[in-house]
């Protein structure tokens, strides 16, 4: 069940919009059904990779919490 | 008819079928169009930020840059620009350049932009240079209007690299008529 992250993108310590646009520059690279992890610590960034998924269509498949560390996988589409 | 059962991996001949329709239906996420009219640092960092996140976000942006806001796109290194006494003056009294913008309010003569600056850097906070820079990788377009160039004297040479063509205003009126989410920034 553990599938293979293709990339991971570090965005801790990095303010809005870095995180987002980070893994939108990522999520370029990858093919269609790859996964991305994305590492942030801006509280923002939860409802941002809602909202950013949402709208590219993009599938948040995870999303935890670990000491203020956000991690973010997602399904590239 | 569709077969999702589990998200783990289906071999590759069995979910090519259904890969063709899926998305197609999908509705294109509307353009953006940013109108950069104001040139002061904070108004600048604003439609930075949004115009890296709506590029971010599969979003087509264009910014049109006009009055103050198309001084922001004056190379950093320009400190004087324009032709005639006037339009010199016009740049002496605002030095035009992204790294050059000034606070609306608490400017204190260059103080406010100096703490913003510290505390954006402190924060980890993008310059709008850099994320102007990201923008356009990112292939946001930046229009300058013409009317604008004329009035201020500014050339083609006097502007950063990547600006598109000058335009006017029934570009930016035939953009919103089409349907574009329009900033007035």
């Amino acid at each position: 069940m553990t599938e293979q992250i293709a990339q991971v993108v570090d965005a801790k310590g990095l303010s809005c919009p870095m995180p987002i646009v980070k893994t939108a520059q990522a999520m370029k690279g990858l093919a269609s059904g790859q996964l991305l992890e994305v590492l942030a610590t801006d509280p923002g960034s939860t409802k941002d990779f809602t909202a950013w998924a949402k709208s590219t269509g993009n599938e948040l498949v995870e999303q935890t919490v670990d000491s203020a560390v956000y991690r973010f996988v997602l399904r590239k589409k | 008819m569709t077969a999702v059962a589990e998200p783990d991996m289906t071999p590759a001949a069995e979910a090519a079928p259904a890969a063709v329709p899926e998305h197609e239906h999908e509705q294109k996420p509307r353009d953006i169009l940013i109108i950069c009219y104001s040139g002061e640092l904070e108004k600048t960092w604003a439609t930075m930020i949004l115009a890296t996140t709506g590029a971010a976000m599969g979003a087509k942006v264009r910014i049109f840059l006009t009055f103050w806001g198309l001084q922001v796109f004056v190379k950093d290194e320009k400190r004087i620009t324009g032709d005639g006494a006037m339009q010199k003056m016009m740049s002496f009294m605002q030095r035009p350049g992204i790294s050059h913008r000034k606070l609306s309010k608490m400017n204190f003569l260059g103080m406010g932009p100096w703490m913003m600056r510290k505390l954006a850097k402190q924060y980890n906070v993008a310059s709008p240079k850099e994320l102007l820079e990201i923008a356009q990788a990112m292939g946001v377009e930046l229009m300058p209007c013409q009317m604008t160039m004329d009035m201020f004297g500014l050339k083609k040479e006097d502007m950063i690299d990547g600006l598109g063509e000058p335009v006017g205003a029934a570009t930016v009126i035939s953009l919103l008529q089409d349907g574009d989410a329009p900033l007035f920034i």
